[in-house]
């Protein structure tokens, strides 16, 4: 009998920690299978953030280090100047990308860090229990927006992707959803040609996925998908901000 | 072995941690150790070494433990306001395992304080720092050649332990220029060498197969019953280290010392000179300087402590901070007296003479 689906060589056989419906399983399914087919397992390793994803460390089967909140591209960074001939990625929410590790993102993009960055947007906080984060739409209700994201108070969503393609530096930037089928067909894609640039050792390489928390966001993972798409969608707009490999 | 070069000690620290293998150096710009980030940015590209100025000190000391998960043989420095910063990463070194060096040329806090030599983070250093139950092992130099041999005890102790090891300077001891005799260099082969001791936990590449690894750089344990199982391994290392690593210097300890000085770093180069002219008067004086801070040298100063001993002097360049380690040390066997300088000012030998005069 063909085996017509299996586990990634680079997933380890053990259950992941997160919540029914939500993108991360995805998002770590899209990796593992862009690193396999990439033939970089042997030589791929990478890091873990806090959040919901604090426990990365454990589901891919290759090396991986798990970073103080906010701090992963400064770990990746010691990691690949420590060891050139490997290929390193972080992992990130957008609590621990957009607000605590503002600066490390920013430093490690405007450097030209050889190393892949994926940056997973669900507008909130999950791990902590659905607070407000540098994503959370205006207007939105969080366990520390109960009145819903005042703009004119706290600021607005911000953009990484649009923030970090304002930089010289960086070689591919690009945002995707998680939120139907056709999207995570492209999403792989994005993150086949961030790690096909890591592999050649091209420069910096972005990946922002647009996600869901049904649990925080106190909805069911269909309607998770539907609320994404026309509330986070219009404002976070998928698209190819950077590729210096298409450029010539 | 070779010739003694007239060197600034935050050169000296810089060259001999290159000689001792270390080839990847992340720090921020501060004073007054900006000589050792100076150094390293223009002879680690000599060496194929990294060279790199961190965005913050936050970002360096985190980029220091990745390069640490790497096996590799990685060092920081700064001074005080800095390794503030850097205290988050210096918790996560520890309970990682990571091993590291870093280096605190001290000045004078709270806050931004000044720049002028200081002792004030012998707390920060010995007690704690970041959170959580941990230590470093934290080395005490007192004069140039001693800050740069620190460099290599530094990296063997902190690759033998994997607990992370601090060289705890000062901005006099950074800036004062002393002769040093240097070791020779490390080569790129016996560095990799240093390297493969490490393959059994920390991240390199893999292969297929059997043999194969799934290696955890980590200070996060969800389960309780293995965080504690964790944290008492860790304890379990520290009491190995306060058992074996003690260093320090007895100078003029014999058993007719009539009082016993303790001092560290700088303060105890001029308690040296204000007991040799006492001495020379008639006195019997000795002087303990801990040369780990910690692990302390707890047991040798309550064997200095014999009968004939009447007194015991402390001397920092603090409001007394290892003044406590003593007096854990004495157990209330004699009094203790204490004479701190802050502010970044230094005492003169003259001040520490009148100190112990008052009592003899």
């Amino acid at each position: 009998m063909a085996i017509i689906a299996e586990r990634p060589k680079s997933l380890r056989d053990i259950s992941f920690t997160y919540c029914p419906g939500c993108t991360h399983g995805i998002a770590h399914r899209l990796i593992a299978e862009a690193v396999d087919e990439l033939g970089l397992r042997n030589s791929m390793a990478g890091v873990a953030p806090v959040g919901c994803s604090v426990f990365a460390y454990k589901f891919f089967d290759f090396d991986m280090a798990e970073a103080a909140h906010g701090r992963a591209p400064a770990v990746a960074t010691g990691m690949k100047r420590a060891r050139p001939d490997m290929n390193i990625f972080t992992y990130q929410g957008d609590g621990d990308l957009a607000a605590i590790g503002t600066a490390e993102i920013v430093h490690a993009a405007n450097r030209g860090e050889h190393i892949s960055v994926f940056f997973v947007n669900n507008a909130i906080y999950g791990m902590t229990g659905g607070q407000m984060a540098p994503t959370t739409l205006p207007g939105m209700k969080t366990t520390t927006s109960p009145y819903g994201r005042d703009a004119d108070d706290i600021g607005y969503p911000i953009r990484v992707s649009e923030l970090l393609n304002t930089l010289e530096a960086p070689y591919y930037i690009e945002r995707v959803t998680l939120l139907s089928v056709p999207e995570i067909i492209k999403a792989k894609k994005a993150v086949l040609k961030a790690l096909t640039y890591n592999k050649e050792g091209k420069g910096f390489t972005f990946i922002e996925f647009v996600s869901t928390c049904p649990t925080n966001w106190g909805v069911d993972p269909v309607d998770a998908l539907k609320w994404a798409k026309d509330n986070m969608v219009p404002y976070f707009k998928p698209g190819l901000f950077r590729d210096k490999g298409e450029q010539k | 072995m070779g010739n003694k070069v007239l060197m600034k000690g935050n050169e000296a620290v810089a060259e001999a941690a290159i000689r001792s293998g270390c080839r990847l150096y992340f720090a921020y710009p501060i004073t007054p150790q900006s000589e050792l980030i100076e150094y390293m940015a223009k002879m680690m590209p000599k060496v194929n070494g990294t060279f790199l100025q961190a965005e913050s000190e936050v970002a360096a000391i985190n980029m220091v433990y990745g390069a640490a998960g790497m096996g590799k043989r990685v060092m920081t420095s700064s001074s005080s306001p800095g390794i503030s910063l850097k205290a988050e990463g210096l918790s996560y070194l520890a309970g990682a395992r990571l091993p590291a060096v870093i280096v605190n040329v001290q000045r004078g806090g709270p806050g931004l304080g000044d720049i002028q030599p200081a002792q004030g983070d012998y707390f920060q250093a010995t007690k704690g720092g970041g959170h959580g139950d941990y230590r470093l092992i934290v080395l005490a130099p007192s004069s140039v050649q001693e800050f740069a041999d620190m460099a290599s005890d530094a990296f063997d102790l902190t690759d033998k332990y994997r607990v992370p090891v601090m060289i705890l300077s000062d901005g006099l001891l950074g800036q004062m220029m002393e002769p040093v005799e240097f070791k020779e260099y490390k080569t790129d082969a016996e560095i990799e060498e240093l390297g493969k001791q490490h393959f059994d936990w920390c991240m390199h590449p893999n292969v297929d197969g059997p043999g194969r690894h799934h290696h955890e750089i980590n200070s996060l344990e969800i389960d309780p019953v293995m965080l504690e199982k964790h944290v008492l391994n860790l304890e379990k290392i520290y009491k190995e280290i306060e058992a074996k690593e003690v260093k320090l210097e007895e100078y003029n300890i014999n058993p007719d010392n009539e009082y016993v000085c303790v001092a560290f770093g700088t303060a105890a180069r001029i308690v040296k000179s204000a007991i040799d002219d006492l001495n020379a008067e008639g006195h019997n004086i000795g002087l303990i300087r801990p040369i780990t801070v910690w692990p302390y040298p707890y047991k040798e100063i309550e064997r200095a402590i014999h009968d004939k001993i009447n007194r015991v002097f402390v001397f920092e360049l603090n409001l007394g901070q290892m003044l406590e380690d003593v007096k854990l040390a004495v157990n209330g066997k004699v009094p203790v007296e204490f004479m701190g300088k802050v502010g970044g000012i230094v005492f003169t030998p003259e001040e520490v003479k009148e100190k112990i005069k008052a009592y003899l």
